[in-house]
């Protein structure tokens, strides 16, 4: 078994990745269209909720996405500033809008549900709130990155704000929870409750779940790749002009 | 075909329009993206197995 | 450490910029208040904590880009990085430094214009308490993103974008000591976490700020 470490080599990484990102693809591809249309016409109406339960096929996997994303930034920032491996830094670049776009998601499939459910489109809720702060977070990062014209000093200073981030984001978490106790129901999936959703729409959310992650991975691979691309597009041009 | 939604179907409705909008949106421009970079790194190493080749 | 922190405390009284300005906006954000909400006391005195404490916090990110800019761009900064002090020192002063030039101004003009907001009598010590444990924390967290961006050409606008995320926790536990003490209650709770917050800022990131300036200077 090779080391993972060998996939910090960019053209050890274009090969594998390429070879992956197909099938990666596909699975998303299969898995979001499965458990979409299962969860859409052949699930029941909840018995509280009525059809708007079927939102939860988006809502969930997204905002579940939407927090590990920055949880892989966090993990390939540590390794960039450990181990200084590019592909690391460029796979937190890539990532970085992705859990932004999730994150949108979560926040307006939430409102659009809280609007029939609580009556308002938009409640100062401890989970909903961090969602948005987490939302900003995501804005400063990508912010920087395009701020920055070199790269490694790019990657250096994301790397260490993702790292300050994440601190601050856990903190932004604990105090919204004392500013205000909220209206949003418990986690919808773990594994020691009794109290999570029916098995009905149990297993559809699983499958979305699995397409959203499959859909986070891929797009990874593919913007991550992009990025290689353009820094040895912007490694040549320089070569060329110094010629 | 399509399921009764009954007065929530707006709901339903739009909450789905919009996200899947939304990532479709986000995978075509990472494809954009993708096919750009790759092109403009095509066109260069073109050029430069070009200048020294020949 | 306290030569740079003398000198640095004497170019900001002699710009005059630093404190004057932050104050003057601090002033008019608290005037523009009731005419945006209406001159109702009972209503300016229940929201007279959070608009005095987001008050500070604006008029402390007003002056945060001034924190290193000046000695990055005429190149002094590179003499300091390489001085014996270690960059993490500096970084710490110069986040005193802006606490002492713009933000203590604040917390001392907070109770005049506490006055503006027909804040309640028994709100006055715990404003001025909760800025003065809160602001050490504001000044730090900006010094942080002041490194970040001390490259950056016009970097004062990606400068708020990328601190005002960080001062949520600040804010909240600093506000809620202040609403708590103007309504009576009992603001020790709110306060002790806003003390922790500013401690461990304190503590742990002028290592941060110093890695950014290490990378930034490289």
């Amino acid at each position: 078994m090779a080391s993972l470490w060998e996939y910090a080599n960019p053209r050890k990484f274009m090969g594998t990745s390429g070879a992956l990102l197909p099938w990666v693809s596909y699975g998303a591809g299969a898995c979001l269209v499965v458990g979409l249309f299962w969860g859409f016409f052949f699930t029941p109406d909840d018995y509280r909720q009525g059809s708007t339960v079927k939102i939860i096929y988006l809502h969930v996997p997204a905002a579940l996405m939407a927090i590990n994303a920055w949880f892989m930034m966090l993990v390939a920032s540590l390794i960039w500033i450990v181990r200084r491996h590019h592909v690391s830094a460029l796979a937190a670049k890539a990532a970085a809008p992705i859990g932004a776009v999730m994150t949108v998601i979560a926040l307006l499939t939430g409102a659009i549900w809280g609007q029939p459910m609580w009556g308002t489109w938009w409640a100062w809720d401890p989970r909903l709130t961090s969602f948005l702060i987490l939302f900003l977070f995501y804005l400063g990062y990508i912010a920087l990155w395009s701020a920055i014209e070199n790269d490694d000093t790019a990657a250096d200073l994301t790397s260490v704000l993702c790292l300050v981030g994440s601190v601050f984001a856990v903190l932004s978490r604990y105090a919204v929870n004392f500013w205000n106790q909220g209206l949003h129901q418990g986690a919808s999936l773990s594994l020691d409750k009794e109290e999570n959703v029916a098995d009905v729409f149990y297993l559809p959310l699983l499958v979305c779940i699995a397409g959203f992650v499959l859909l986070f991975l891929a797009l990874v691979l593919l913007r991550t790749r992009t990025e290689i691309r353009a820094r040895r597009t912007r490694a040549l041009l320089a070569r060329e002009r110094m010629a | 075909m399509m399921p009764d939604l009954g007065k929530y179907a707006d709901a339903v409705l739009s909450a789905y329009g919009v996200s899947l909008a939304l990532i479709f949106g986000l995978v075509a421009l990472s494809l954009w993206q993708s096919r750009r970079a790759l092109a403009s790194l095509r066109e260069i190493e073109a050029r430069k197995d070009h200048d020294h080749g020949a | 450490m306290i030569a740079l922190l003398l000198r640095d405390l004497r170019l900001a009284v002699r710009a005059g910029g630093g404190f004057g300005l932050g104050l003057a906006f601090f002033l008019i954000v608290t005037v523009l208040v009731p005419f945006g909400v209406g001159p109702q006391s009972e209503l300016l005195a229940r929201i007279a904590p959070g608009i005095l404490w987001l008050g500070a916090l604006l008029a402390c990110l007003l002056s945060l880009d001034r924190i290193f800019a000046l000695e990055w761009e005429d190149g002094s900064l590179d003499l300091l990085a390489t001085s014996p002090l270690p960059l993490e020192g500096i970084a710490a002063i110069k986040a005193l430094a802006h606490w002492l030039t713009s933000a203590l101004p604040l917390v001392a003009a907070a109770p005049a214009l506490g006055l503006l907001l027909s804040l309640p009598q028994g709100g006055y010590l715990w404003l001025m308490v909760s800025l003065l444990a809160g602001t050490p924390a504001l000044s730090v967290i900006g010094a942080f993103g002041a490194a970040l961006t001390v490259g950056i050409k016009r970097g004062g606008l990606l400068l708020s974008l990328l601190v005002l995320p960080l001062y949520v926790p600040t804010l909240i536990f600093g506000a809620e000591v202040a609403r708590r003490g103007a309504e009576g209650l009992n603001p020790i709770t709110p306060l002790l976490l806003l003390a922790g917050i500013t401690c461990g800022t304190i503590a742990l990131l002028p290592f941060a700020s110093a890695a950014v300036l290490r990378i930034n200077l490289r």
